[in-house]
């Protein structure tokens, strides 16, 4: 290896010119978005265009922001506290997320398990199978479960003409209809990281443990679960995380007391035109994300030192 | 791990891809439905194509859909391709945690905070709202994917290919064009494919950074199935599904034989050595 690439002494004012380009780009469309969000949620509600009255101006100088600091107003944030909805908006969310996550674990380990340990003809094949869906557009999958889970939709016709219901099971505009949209969309980010970890596994462990007279499903449980137990995490945390401030399921699947923050904020923002509110609801949903995001990075990190 | 597939695996496998393409399997059937209720079958048909010809609003959509794709994917594969660069090359340099920081977040960000802040930011900016401002944002978002994507691709990458350029005097933006380039490509087409994808299907970030005059596709998707199925609707999806079909059954085709290609050359040129 030589030293020339890791060296900053030798980067020449174009290298650095580089290096600022992407940098400079997330500083302004990224990061300056964030810190304005966290600003509206300190300022009033305004009848005017921007409708609020801003915390900070910015062209009064120091005596304007020493202004702003005694005029910042938590009560957005309290108002968030006070109104029930919301709160009950963050812990459904919360709980509607990690339930889907955790029939989403059903049915992808299963799927990863089979991928797995299918020929390795086949893999390239069923690994190609599961990204496809990915590919197509979210908006369009969400829309295809409309119609299968309809009151006189292709599910309840199919059961009827069965014979197995009399009268149409109502999934369409419940929480059920909720679950079973993010499982599905989001089935493929779990069953990736764990074919990923159970492709891995040394099989003549297995092999060992069959040789030593350990039943098939006991070996299960002591090898292969706990050696795929990394995918397991990772894939939970691709689901979880971005299920929780799901805004396109809940709004077309779930019915009116569907409740999540997703669309808390969404109606807060384009039907009751607060933007205040639906900044500081924005920052809260942020500031809980926060905790998983940063398990979710650390565990990542364990992993690929582990490997490094 | 390689065991003849037990009844267990298969029946798993079978009944999973099932979940996974039953649905669209069925939109695309019954795109071609004579009758209006969609879930009542009344005969194939594909009236309903011909009528998509005719609806203007939706085809204005498709187009300024196209455009922001098009115009955002390439400028975040841009981006994207040089924060990739940076991150596995540049060693540490100023503010570097919060330059992996700020690639990493918008891949797990709920939409709708990425789409208030950037309206905010517009707002703030007194910038108006329209074309750009949703193509700029859709830049931001993907330009993480393509990092991400590029990135994978730079970790397994031979330097001592680019360094032997070096050593014989090539200079470096030289080295990049001839070198680094060629062997990251097919990570910079499948991050420039992916960012296209994402534009192409945003309906949150697109509907918070949009004006007058900037409908896209799926806002118009969106608010029409707000008002109830209709196979007009499974015509567009059907149509949209099939073109992202072929695209990636034909990128994944392409790489295959670059790799192909690729591992045949090496063979080559060791040969011609030894």
């Amino acid at each position: 290896m030589s030293e020339q690439t890791a060296t900053p002494a030798k980067r020449t004012i174009g290298g650095k010119l580089l290096i600022a380009m992407p940098y400079l780009w997330l500083l302004v469309f990224f990061l300056a978005p964030f810190l304005i969000v966290f600003k509206i949620s300190l300022s009033q509600i305004a009848v005017s265009i921007p409708p609020y009255s801003p915390a900070i101006d910015l062209a009064e100088g120091w005596q304007g922001l020493v202004e702003a600091f005694r005029e910042f107003s938590f009560e957005n944030y309290i108002w968030l506290t006070e109104d029930a909805l919301y709160w009950k908006s963050y812990v459904s969310s919360v709980v509607i997320a990690a339930i889907s996550t955790l029939f989403t674990l059903l049915i992808g380990y299963p799927i990863a398990y089979g991928m797995a340990r299918s020929p390795q003809a086949w893999r390239p094949t069923l690994l190609m199978l599961v990204i496809l869906p990915f590919w197509t557009s979210f908006l369009i999958r969400v829309y295809a479960w409309i119609g299968i889970l309809k009151n006189e939709g292709l599910l309840n016709q199919f059961l009827m003409m069965l014979g197995l219901i009399d009268e149409p099971l109502v999934i369409l505009n419940t929480n059920i209809a909720v679950y079973i949209g993010i499982v599905y969309s989001y089935l493929p980010f779990l069953v990736l990281p764990l074919y990923a970890s159970l492709e891995r596994l040394d099989g003549s462990l297995l092999e060992a443990a069959e040789d030593l007279g350990c039943p098939p499903w006991k070996a299960f449980w002591k090898i292969t679960v706990p050696l795929s137990l990394p995918g397991v995490i990772a894939g939970c945390f691709l689901v979880f995380i971005p299920a929780v401030g799901e805004f396109v399921i809940p709004d077309l699947l779930g019915g009116s007391n569907t409740l999540m923050i997703g669309k808390t904020l969404w109606v807060e923002f384009f039907n009751n035109r607060d933007w205040p509110v639906s900044s500081a609801v924005a920052v809260i949903l942020l500031m809980i994300l926060v905790i998983p995001i940063v398990l979710f990075q650390n565990q990542q990190q364990k992993m690929s030192e582990k490997e490094g | 791990m390689t065991r003849g597939p037990t009844w267990f695996n298969i029946t798993s496998l079978v009944l999973g891809f099932s979940f996974l393409y039953l649905p669209i399997v069925l939109l695309v059937i019954y795109s071609f439905n004579e009758s209006r209720l969609v879930t009542v079958w009344g005969g194939f048909s594909t009236k309903w194509y011909a009528s998509l010809l005719q609806n203007e609003q939706l085809l204005d959509a498709a187009w300024v859909t196209l455009r922001v794709a098009f115009a955002s994917a390439t400028i975040a594969t841009v981006l994207g391709t040089l924060a990739a660069l940076i991150l596995v090359r540049s060693g540490r340099f100023m503010g570097r945690s919060l330059f992996s920081g700020m690639i990493f977040a918008p891949l797990v960000m709920p939409e709708v905070i990425l789409g208030l802040s950037l309206l905010l930011l517009f707002v703030a900016m007194g910038t108006a709202r329209g074309f750009w401002t949703v193509m700029l944002a859709h830049t931001t978002f993907a330009m993480c994917y393509v990092a991400v994507v590029v990135q994978s691709r730079l970790v397994g990458f031979d330097k001592s290919v680019e360094e032997a350029a070096e050593d014989l005097g090539c200079p470096p933006v030289k080295t990049f064009f001839l070198i680094t380039l060629p062997i990251i490509l097919p990570g910079v087409i499948a991050g420039w494919m992916l960012a296209f994808t994402l534009s192409l299907d945003d309906l949150v970030i697109a509907s918070f950074t949009t004006g007058p005059g900037a409908t896209t596709l799926p806002m118009k998707i969106y608010s029409q199935v707000r008002l109830g199925v209709t196979p007009e609707i499974n015509a567009v999806c059907t149509i949209l599904v099939g073109l992202v079909t072929i695209g990636v059954i034909a990128a994944s085709l392409v790489t295959k034989r670059q790799q192909v290609q690729r591992e045949r050359d090496e063979r080559a040129a060791f040969g011609a050595d030894g």
